[in-house]
């Protein structure tokens, strides 16, 4: 094959990189500078630096950081167990089966196991606590993120925790190491790359969870990918949500250095 | 030590029944003849024929099952010819920087992907609808594509392919008869992958559906905030039990390929004629 005719079949790799990669961010970067009729201007730019926008900006931070912590909180002693336990990658798989389960049927569900009538609330009265609004505040938008979260911080860091050499947990426990203090001198140290990519695969779309914010929260809590899809669809300020968008590239821009490694597969 | 290891099985135990627990709860409310998630009143299968009457539903799920199925075959064809165009490349620099824009869709927030291709499809004229939501979901799975198919091109031993050329193979049958028999397991799985977000995909959808047109979860949203209705429980049990379908074929699948890569020196052997 020439060198001409070999370069050609790979243009349509080149081209949905151009199209679909390139192409958007500036377009995005592009339409910031346009106000709702479409004139030219940075106000879009000066309204984000408004109180209103730094508060959504910030509680969206809260929100994911919050999100991540307790994802990470629950998934390290989760897949920790998993390491020990006969046919893990049987485990493994049955802790990734529920993401393939479409979100929304899950916060669906939870609408139900939350609600009024649901299990939960059977079951506080049951035991004499009465009954209470589950639903639609900051604990079950958290709680239903984490829930969706959980699988994708669990898987690497059990890969990192698999990838760790028998020999080292065993030459601290030979000098003397109690079993917290190889936890946390030895096993915590060597998994932190799969924990770094756990929270990147987290935090980034915990950012953006418009749906969860609207069918579980009750749109009380207001996140950064709320504001664009509003912006977006609804008042059709495409102006505003761009540059709310720009924003969290540059955000995001900003933290994959400093996590590192980014999600190597969502699921 | 067995002490701690009965505590971890318990907590397992624990996380497994919450995972489960919502998808449990959909699958029991499916069969209530009562209506509604409040309470079970008796075994029905009325929501099930009401999902099968429903033929905006059935429409919609034919939808979702064509959009995943081409827009996963076509992403994997341009992930086989992405992954061929990095590995050949020599400067790790160029490497780098095409590797970190081919992850760009795959560590962007949802919200931005599909807010983009909005303003994308509608400068360039595309009607939303089929075609806007087909060329999204082409768009981020092709660099998932990439990164399940690279590795194994480059576990791939460059002699196989030098061999085939000193036997006179053209261009056209080394990649036809040596690599891409070499690396179909990772293709194989580079498919189900797409396919798998593209079912699971709603943020991106939801910015490019426009009105005419839906998908499953589109749909699901639209409807989970309009109102419980069970025929929606029921579909979920459908589709939960065709998720483990597809998950029992994507394991089998990566086994088998798992046991094709401990056979590769006889493979190695076994140059196609």
């Amino acid at each position: 094959m020439s060198r001409s005719s070999r370069g050609l079949y790979l243009i349509p790799y080149y081209l949905w990189m151009v199209l679909f990669v390139a192409l958007p961010v500036v377009l995005v970067a592009y339409y910031s500078l346009f106000d709702i009729e479409g004139h030219f201007t940075l106000s879009n730019y000066a309204s984000f630096f408004t109180p209103v926008y730094l508060r959504m900006t910030l509680s969206s931070f809260w929100y994911a950081l919050l999100i991540t912590f307790f994802s990470l909180l629950v998934a390290y002693p989760a897949a920790y167990a998993l390491t020990r336990t006969k046919h893990k990658q049987l485990w493994l798989l049955l802790i990734i089966l529920p993401t393939w389960i479409n979100l929304l049927l899950k916060a669906y569900a939870f609408i139900g196991i939350f609600g009024t009538y649901g299990p939960v609330n059977s079951l506080f009265k049951a035991i004499g606590l009465g009954e209470h609004q589950i639903l639609f505040n900051d604990f079950s938008f958290v709680f239903v993120s984490v829930y969706i979260f959980i699988p994708f911080m669990i898987m690497p860091i059990f890969n990192a925790l698999e990838d760790i050499n028998p020999t080292l947990i065993a030459a601290s426990r030979d000098l003397g190491a109690s079993s917290f203090v190889t936890l946390r001198r030895v096993i915590f140290p060597l998994t932190l790359s799969g924990v770094r990519s756990g929270c990147m695969a987290v935090f980034i779309p915990a950012l953006s969870l418009f749906m969860l914010t609207r069918l579980i929260a009750g749109n009380k809590v207001i996140t950064l990918g709320t504001a664009i899809e509003q912006h977006f669809l609804v008042t059709q300020d495409w102006g505003m949500g761009s540059t709310v968008a720009v924003f969290l590239i540059l955000i995001m821009a900003v933290l994959m250095p400093v996590l590192g490694g980014g999600r190597e597969v969502r699921k | 030590m067995t002490e701690k290891n009965k505590l971890g099985k318990v907590y397992l135990f624990i996380v497994f029944v919450v995972l489960y627990a919502p998808i449990f709860y959909l699958m029991y409310y499916s069969f209530n003849s009562g209506g509604n998630m409040h309470g079970f009143e008796g075994f029905t299968l009325e929501w099930y024929s009401e999902v099968f009457h429903d033929t905006r539903l059935i429409i919609i799920v034919i939808n979702t099952l064509v959009i995943a199925l081409l827009s996963s075959a076509i992403a994997t064809i341009i992930g086989i010819v992405g992954a061929l165009a990095i590995d050949r490349i020599r400067r790790k620099r160029v490497k780098n920087t095409i590797l970190s824009l081919n992850n760009v869709l795959i560590v962007s927030p949802d919200v931005i992907i599909g807010a983009s291709f909005l303003i994308l499809f509608t400068i360039a004229g595309i009607k939303l609808g089929f075609t806007s939501v087909l060329l999204s979901h082409i768009a981020f799975s092709v660099p998932i594509a990439v990164l399940m198919i690279l590795p194994r091109l480059q576990e791939m031993s460059p002699t196989l392919v030098d061999a085939a050329r000193d036997l006179g193979a053209s261009s056209r049958d080394v990649l036809m008869k040596v690599i891409l028999p070499f690396i179909s397991p990772a293709i194989l799985s580079g498919f189900f992958m797409a396919l798998t977000y593209s079912l699971d995909d709603f943020a991106v959808t939801f910015f490019v559906t426009g009105s005419g047109y839906s998908t499953l979860s589109v749909e699901i949203y639209s409807r989970a905030r309009a109102g419980v209705s069970l025929s929606i429980n029921a579909l979920s049990t459908l589709i939960f039990l065709l998720t483990v379908i597809l998950v029992v074929g994507y394991y089998w699948v990566s086994r088998s390929s798992m046991r094709n890569r401990s056979k590769e020196p006889a493979a190695e052997l076994g140059v196609p004629e």
